[in-house]
């Protein structure tokens, strides 16, 4: 019997998604009945997210200590490695999450481990393990395996498995001490702070016109917010507009910015990176403007237009100024 | 202020037809344009906004062959001050950890209170070399790095987390932060800029003189085949002119409700 290991990631004290999701797609590789799922579980005052999760695992590993109330990837390493050192897991899998991104490396360097970050889906052929990637903003897929290994870490993207319950577990929990004498590196949490705080929410829209990279230069959003106003809907934007400081963080959608669950999503020169696809989950229809039909966004839009934005932009505005006039 | 950059140069991949190699390993790139990596334009600009508030040096680093000290001399127009390439024949034979191993020799050697690397690079998304050297270096980090004060010989971060969030922290230095995009507004370089940094320190040195053992670098991650993304239902794309299209356009919003 071996163990998949899932470091629980949670915040402010609520379970992340993306802890429901690694443990969906351990759950489902424990389908296979030489595994099983083990939980882990680092924090303090953790009840809460126990309870949420303790009929999705086997056995949950819970070390509860005030020295665990924020995140810190060093303590986590340290504690994590004991971990695995004890129990062997086949795999261990982490949150491809700002802080999943921090710990598994160091992680996989302190314990000799095989690593492949932001796996979209989890494979045993023949026995091998394979993990399946995307590469140039997802236009290219990878299938990774590893060198041999006592153990192998991955870390999953959100939103590719499901949040559901898989399988039919109540789980055993084990206490641990907190196992660290000394710390070696010094970083002390400070605070949280928002950072896409303002006045408009575009998490409450019904109509999104959504402006991306493919606009070009600043100027050119004019075109994107007066083909909004003529739909009486909302602008919002990808990562890229907000970085160059063209409009304010509290329009982004994706992992970073918003979620956001309009009736419909109108993507202009948006290539359809996760990060922003991620925000979408809500969305009735999306339909997607851009010149590349290749864009990965054509991938989840269901209508698309692809042609110049700079041409068909001003004919959509007028359009529909038309039709409000007739 | 020391600060090491670690940088790259990937191919811009954005509205082109990539296509994958005969050994399916890999992407054909002789037609591609290749630019400084995304993420390490900002590491570089951060570093050299905080070399310019408390003086100090910056160095880019880049391991690769001779076309890849193009991200060095744009680096060098930017302000840094010296650069160093490492050669090691093929790149494509190493993972990342290969790579952080290889920084990571690279920076001891180097005076340093922080090193930066990008949090991606645009090419293969892996995110790792960073937080490996970090590990490898025994030194402090912080990833997705959106703002850096240094206070009392410290550092105050901001580390975007998801939702919206950001989570401060204070680090003891020396440490290795992993730049996100929008932490700044890297400044433009001109061709002639670029022409005038020739004159400064570009090094390249050898894998063989760094002394570490091939068996250290084997890749740990192989890639076994890369493909296009299978086919998808897709979206139904809108025929047509202009005119027919925006007539479509205007049918979907109507029958979603959003038009008054």
């Amino acid at each position: 019997m071996s163990e998949l290991f899932v470091i629980v990631e949670h915040r402010l004290g609520e379970t992340r998604d993306i802890t429901f999701e690694m443990l969906w797609k351990a759950g489902e590789l424990a389908q296979e009945p030489s595994y099983s799922v083990t939980a882990v579980l680092l924090g303090h005052e953790v009840n809460p997210v126990v309870e949420s999760i303790s009929d999705r695992a086997d056995k949950i590993i819970i070390c509860d200590d005030e020295r665990l109330k924020n995140f810190n990837a060093d303590i986590y390493k340290e504690i994590i490695a004991g971990l695995i050192e004890e129990s062997k897991p086949t795999l261990t899998l982490i949150g491809n999450t700002s802080w999943g991104m921090e710990l598994a490396p160091c992680l996989a360097v302190k314990a000799g481990f095989p690593l492949a970050t932001d796996c979209i889906d989890i494979m045993f052929k023949d026995d091998k393990l394979i993990a399946q990637r995307q590469m140039y903003s997802g236009k290219i897929f990878s299938n990774v395996s590893f060198s041999s290994s006592a153990g192998y870490l991955l870390t999953i993207r959100s939103g590719v498995f499901p949040k559901d319950r898989i399988g039919d577990r109540q789980a055993q929990i084990v206490q641990k001490d907190f196992p660290l004498k000394d710390m070696a590196l010094k970083k002390d949490f400070i605070e949280f702070v928002e950072t896409a705080a303002g006045d408009v929410d575009i998490s409450q829209a019904e109509l999104l016109v959504s402006v991306g990279r493919g606009i070009g230069e600043e100027e050119n959003i004019s075109l994107v917010k007066e083909l909004a106003e003529a739909l009486n809907g909302v602008v919002s934007c990808s990562r890229p507009i907000v970085d160059k400081n063209w409009l304010p963080k509290y329009l982004q959608v994706g992992t970073s910015g918003k979620s956001v669950s309009p009736k419909v999503y109108i993507a202009v020169g948006i290539s359809g990176a996760f990060q922003h696809m991620a925000g979408l989950g809500g969305a009735g229809t999306i339909i997607a403007i851009n010149k590349d039909p290749k864009a990965p966004i054509f991938r989840t839009a269901h209508y698309g237009i692809v042609d110049d934005l700079f041409k068909i932009i001003p004919v959509l505005k007028d359009k529909v100024l038309e039709t409000k006039k007739g | 202020m020391d600060v090491v950059v670690c940088v790259k140069r990937v191919p811009l991949t954005e509205e082109v037809d990539l296509v994958v190699d005969e050994q399916k390993k890999g992407i054909k790139k002789d037609q591609l344009a290749f630019v400084l990596n995304d993420w390490d334009n900002y590491a570089i600009e951060e570093a050299i906004l905080l070399k310019e508030k408390h003086g100090g040096t910056v160095t880019a680093v880049t391991v690769g062959n001779e076309d890849d000290e193009e991200v060095l001399r744009r680096s060098l127009a930017m302000g840094a001050d010296r650069a160093i390439r490492i050669e090691v024949g093929d790149v494509s034979r190493f993972d990342s950890f290969g790579i952080s191993k290889i920084l990571s020799r690279v920076a001891k050697d180097l005076p340093f209170d922080l090193i930066f690397t990008g949090v991606l690079a645009d090419d293969d998304y892996y995110g790792m070399v960073g937080m490996m050297m970090a590990e490898q270096l025994h030194i402090n980090h912080a990833n997705m790095v959106t703002a850096i004060e240094i206070e009392d010989g410290k550092a105050r971060t901001t580390s975007e987390l998801e939702g919206g969030l950001g989570e401060v922290s204070r680090i003891e230095l020396p440490a290795l932060l992993a730049i996100q995009t929008g932490i700044n507004e890297p400044r433009y370089v001109s061709i002639l800029g670029i022409r005038k940094a020739a004159k400064k320190e570009l090094k390249v040195m050898d894998l063989s003189d760094l002394g570490i053992p091939d068996e250290e670098l084997s890749p740990r991650t192989i890639i076994d085949e890369v493909y296009l993304p299978p086919e998808t239902e897709g979206a139904q794309i809108l025929a047509g002119d202009a005119d027919k299209i925006a007539s479509d356009f205007l049918e979907i919003l109507t029958k979603k409700g959003v038009m008054e």
